[in-house]
Parts: C-alpha cells; structure tokens; sequence
C-alpha cells in the first residue's frame, strides 16, 4: 500500500465508526427522547415512563459510552495503520 | 461531639465567609504557582496538559452559572421540556470527540479563527471568525459576571456591584497572571469545588425524599412514606394546579427537536470549549479527554433533573394552600430579595399557587430551586454555604475561559495575525494580557449594567454558534473540496439570520409589540432558529462552493495531513 492509498483506507474506515455511532446517538436522542417519547412513555421502568427517562437520563448515558468506544475503536484502528506514535 | 457541636453553631453566613476565602485563596494560589511566560502558555497552556487535567477543566469551563444554579430550576418548572438543556448540552460533545477535537488538534494552532484563516486560505474568512467569536463570546460572559454578582449579594449580603467588582478581580488576576495554563489549573480546582458542592444537597435530599442515596435512581423511585412513585406524585399534583403532567412537558415536538439541535451543535461550535482541545499532547489524548469531560458533566446533568422532582414536590408540598402564617423561615428571607412573591388575591390567608394566572398568588424565581433548596430540605448550614462557593466555581471558571477567548481574538487573530504581523513575540504576550484586561472591565461593566436584553440573548450564542462555525470546521475537514467563497458566504449568511430571527421574535425591534409565538418560522422558536441558520449555512456554502475555483493544492494537503492522527508535533508559534 502506498502512503496515499494508507490514508485512504484509514479515514474510511474512521467513516465508518462515525457514522455508526452517529446513528446511535441520533436514535437514542432524538428517536427515543422526542419523536418516540409518547410511544415509550407507555412503558414504565421504576418509576419513569421510559421515554421521560430516556430524555432526562438515558440518552446522556448513551452519550458517554459512545465517545469511550470512540476511543477504543479510534486507537485500535491508529495502531493498524501504524499512526499511534 | 465537641466539633459537631461547634460545626452546628456556626451561621450559614460564618460558613459562606469561610468556603468562599478558603476557595478563592486557593485559585489565587494556582494563578501564582501557574503563572505563563510565553504566547503558547497563555493561548493553549503549553500544548502538554493531561487528559483527565483537561476534561476536568474542560468540564468546569462548560457549566457555567447557568448550568449550576438555573438550569435545575428551569426544569423543575418545565417538566419534561427541560430535557432540551440536558441532552442539547451534553451531546454537543459526541459531535466534539467524533467530528472536531482530533481533527483541530491535530491541525494544532492557538484558535478556532486561527483554523478558519488556515484552512480557507483567507484573511476576510479569518476575520469573519474573530467577529463571530467576539459576539458570542461577550453575550456570554456577561451573563456570568452577573451570575457572581447575584450570588454575592444573596449569600454574603452585599451589594450586587460590589459582587460584580470583587469577581472580575479575581479573575483578572488569574486570567492576566497565567492565562491559559493559569485558568486551566483554577478550572481543575473549580470543577471539584462545583460537583462537591451540587452533589452533597443533592444526596442528602435523595436519601430524604426516597432512601435511596443516588439521586439518579432517587427520582424514578418510591417515596420514603410509601405512597408510591415520587414521579406519579408530581405528575398528580400538577395536574390538580392546573399545570401540564411534569413528566409530558407542553412545547411542540418540532420546537424541542430543534432546541435541542440547536444547543448541541451550538455547544460544538463554542470557541472557549474547542479551543480546550489545543491544549492536550496527542490527537488520541483530545479524543479522551472529550469523553473525561463528558462523563464529568453528565455527573452534574443527570443529578440537576432529579433534583427539579425533589424541589418541585417540596416546594408545592410546603406551600399550597397552607396559611401564609405558617411559611418557614426561608420563604420569609427570600421574600424580602424579592424572589418570592405572595399576594393574597381572594384573601383567605391561606397561599394558592396555581398555572391559572388570575387565580395565582405566588410568583417564584426559578433561581431558587437550587439556591433554597437545602434550606427548603432543612440541611445543615455548611451545606447551603457550599452552594455559594459552588454557584462563584461554576461562573468565574466560564468567565474566564471566555475572557481569554476574547483576549486572543484580538492578541492573536488580530492584532498578531492582520494588523501587525511583525508584533515580537514578547510584544503579543503583552498584547494578550492587556486584551484579557480589557475583556474583563468590558464584561465587569455589563455585569453591573446589564441591558435589558442580556438575559434573553446568552441562551442564543449557542444559536449562533451553530450558525456560524460549526458548519465551516465541519465542512473545512470533511469535505476537501470547499473552498472560500463559499465557507465566507455560508457564515455570514447563517449569523445574519439568526441575528435577524432573534431581533425580531425574541427581542421584538422590528415591531411595535413581540410578535406572538404563531408567527414563528415552522412553529420554530428563537432558542431553536440555530438548527434551521445553521442548514442555511450549509447550503448556502456548497451551493457557492460549486461556482467557486477549488481550494489551492497546499490547502488539500492540510486537510489530508489532519485526517491522520500522527505527527501532531507541539503547536508551532507560527
């Protein structure tokens, strides 16, 4: 592989994860905390309707361990290609 | 025994005295031992801060006064619809760690200007940056002078300019002092100060209301005398006042989406946040400290939602339809501050709080929620001084973050970067101090004085946050082919609206009266407007983009060369 074609593969790949994890935190947010709160709310967890819990609490969750992943997928990925110097 | 009988006898004033000294005197302490010595450590704290240093500092630049004192109260009167801060503030930060802070850190030089002018090639798109800066910067900090001034005066009983005075001291002090290396140390010190002092009332209440010990779980719970959810209660008492169920909220499914949008592409597009990931070693260390700061924040956004239920529940619980004879000491004492205001309209003696406006006796700030909770919650005294010294953390740390994102505006962008090229480096150290002086009295002033529109207008610099930056850097890394003209067009034309949008439906200068809410675009509200600006600057700039010549070979090349984390060598003073 030549270094172009290298870089090429690599921000693919990066592509890839973002827009995975993208999708996940659209739908955690937007899909389960707003569109699909009414729908959600029908469910109870404890105490919360689980939309309201979704958009007051869950989602956030979500949100963190998304970026950790990040992290871990991203520096696996730097140490395929060698960029983790 | 002896000291608990001591700690018990000291007034809640006596320990306000005493948290806030001993806090101030260890931010000044930081300032002295930080102090920075060159343009890279007062623009980016020498490039070598450590993750976890930077996401805590991170974190605390990002809850301001807002975050602290309001945003718990405002959810405690909107219900579910206050799930628009929590999630528009919070995941901002995924579009931070996946889509910027690798990117800009790698690209590794002192400001978001700095990036715009770089990578459009473009004195005009430089300066179009610094000015976008500038307003959303001022609109902000002023709001957080005043946020030190209000918490002054309430707690320590002085007046709210004296306030004012005393905070834009201190951060003179250590924002001239040490600039960035200087605030990123306080920034450390303050985000422990704010979490302590937001979590510690929050745990007490939760094991109060519910038993349970974490307020997150606290809230979906039972309550402690067994008459079922906390959240059915509320839900119950609301109704019966003629308020929407708290847990269904009343705005409109469009306008929460958009709010929400707003805020957290606003919250991307921040220059006093973006410019925090200048500051780590390695493009791998930006992208966990994002994920630090985060996890530091979400600790305080998903306590703030469970408190709302336990001060709201109190609250009504202490005061509806009870003799106003009968109202305990704090309803009194923040009565006379004018927070709190009861007419007894049918008189009957007795306090009716209802959402009908004719029939409602009482008017309460929503400040109050956190800033009276542990007195409504009966806590002990040094508890609700630890929300003074908490409440002074969360604004000064903010305060200062934006204050030198001001300050290297115009050191840095300006000054250094158009005007003055040839400025020696000893010459642009000075530059920054005096703009960081500068900033301050400017801020200082409006925290004294504020116009009338201060208020209504820090919400919006998250609006045209979005407008402006975020679609540039965004298209500026992933999207090789965009090009001046239309990165310069896009921008002007997303501020320019939203400008225009928050004139005419928030502040209403355009029309004799506020135009009413069914007036708005798509049933949008201002607050909201950032996500449809924000599309505006994004079509706007790749429709001109495709009439416009392609960017210049070197420049692809900078943004090939971002894309790979390797290599991100120290920011070069350029």
């Amino acid at each position: 592989m030549t270094k172009k074609d290298k870089a090429k593969a690599y921000w693919k790949e990066n592509i890839k994860y973002v827009l995975i994890l993208l999708t996940i935190w659209f739908s955690v947010s937007y899909g389960a905390g707003i569109l699909f709160k009414d729908e959600l709310n029908t469910f109870k967890v404890a105490g919360f309707k689980l939309g309201f819990w979704f958009a007051q609490q869950g989602s956030m969750y979500v949100f963190v361990i998304l970026i950790f992943v990040y992290v871990r997928l991203m520096n696996k990925l730097d140490k395929k290609y060698g960029y983790d110097n | 025994m002896i000291i608990n009988s001591i700690i018990a006898a000291i007034g809640v004033q006596d320990w306000t005295y005493i948290l806030v000294g001993i806090t101030f005197t260890l931010y000044i302490g930081i300032a002295i031992w930080s102090r920075a010595s060159s343009t890279k450590e007062f623009y980016i704290a020498g490039g070598g801060v450590s993750p976890w240093a930077n996401g805590m500092a991170t974190a605390a630049d990002w809850m301001s006064a807002a975050s602290f004192i309001s945003m718990a109260g405002i959810i405690s009167f909107a219900g579910y619809d206050g799930a628009v801060y929590l999630m528009g503030w919070t995941g901002g930060y995924v579009l931070l760690a996946l889509l910027l802070a690798p990117y800009l850190r790698k690209f590794g030089k002192f400001t978001v200007p700095d990036f715009i002018g770089d990578r459009y090639y473009s004195k005009t798109a430089r300066i179009v940056a610094v000015f976008c800066a500038l307003i959303v910067s001022f609109t902000y900090v002023a709001g957080q002078m005043r946020g030190v001034g209000i918490v002054f005066s309430r707690f320590l009983e002085v007046d709210i300019n004296t306030g004012v005075i005393i905070g834009m001291l201190i951060v003179l002090f250590y924002a001239v002092l040490g600039g960035m290396k200087g605030i990123t140390y306080t920034q450390v010190a303050q985000y422990c100060v704010l979490i302590f002092a937001f979590m510690v009332p929050a745990i007490f209440i939760s094991i109060q209301m519910t038993g349970n010990p974490i307020p997150q779980f606290g809230f979906g719970g039972e309550l402690a005398d067994g008459s079922g959810f906390l959240l059915d209660k509320l839900d119950g008492l609301s109704t019966e006042l003629g308020f929407a169920e708290y847990t269904e909220g009343s705005k409109s499914t469009i306008d929460v989406f958009a709010i929400t949008l707003a805020l957290m592409v606003g919250t991307a597009g921040l220059p006093h946040v973006i410019v925090r990931f200048f500051t780590v070693k390695r493009v791998r260390d930006a992208r966990k400290s994002a994920g630090i700061a985060l996890l530091l924040i979400v600790l305080l956004y998903t306590t703030a939602p469970a408190v709302a239920v336990f001060a709201r529940t109190n609250m009504i619980e202490t005061v509806s339809d009870k003799p106003y004879t009968s109202m305990p000491e704090w309803f009194k004492k923040w009565e006379t501050t004018g927070l709190i205001s009861f007419k007894d309209k049918n008189e009957d003696g007795n306090i009716q709080y209802l959402a009908n406006k004719e029939e409602n006796e009482l008017t309460i700030d929503r400040d109050i929620m956190v800033l009276a909770n542990p007195e409504i919650a009966k806590l002990p005294n040094w508890v609700i001084a630890l929300v003074a010294a908490g409440g002074l953390a969360a604004a000064l740390s903010t305060a200062a973050g934006l204050l030198l994102v001001i300050s290297s505006s115009v050191s840095h962008d300006l000054i250094k970067k158009v005007f003055k090229p040839s400025i020696s480096e000893k010459g642009e150290l000075v530059a920054a101090r005096l703009s960081a002086v500068g900033a301050v009295v400017v801020a200082g002033y409006y925290g004294i004085h504020p116009p009338g529109f201060v208020a209504a207008v820090v919400a919006l610099a998250f609006g045209l946050a979005a407008a402006s930056f975020f679609p540039a850097i965004i298209l500026g890394i992933f999207y090789k082919r965009m090009n001046k003209e239309g990165a310069i067009a896009g921008m002007v034309v997303g501020i320019l609206a939203m400008l225009l949008y928050m004139i005419k439906y928030k502040l209403g200068w355009f029309d004799e009266t506020l135009p009413d809410k069914s007036e708005w675009w798509f049933g949008i509200s201002p607050e909201g407007f950032g996500t449809v600006a924000m599309l505006l600057n994004f079509i706007v700039s790749i429709t001109i983009m495709k009439f416009t010549p392609a960017p210049p070979e070197d420049v692809q090349d900078i943004v090939e060369n971002i894309r790979i984390p390797s290599g991100a060598g120290d920011a070069v003073n350029h």
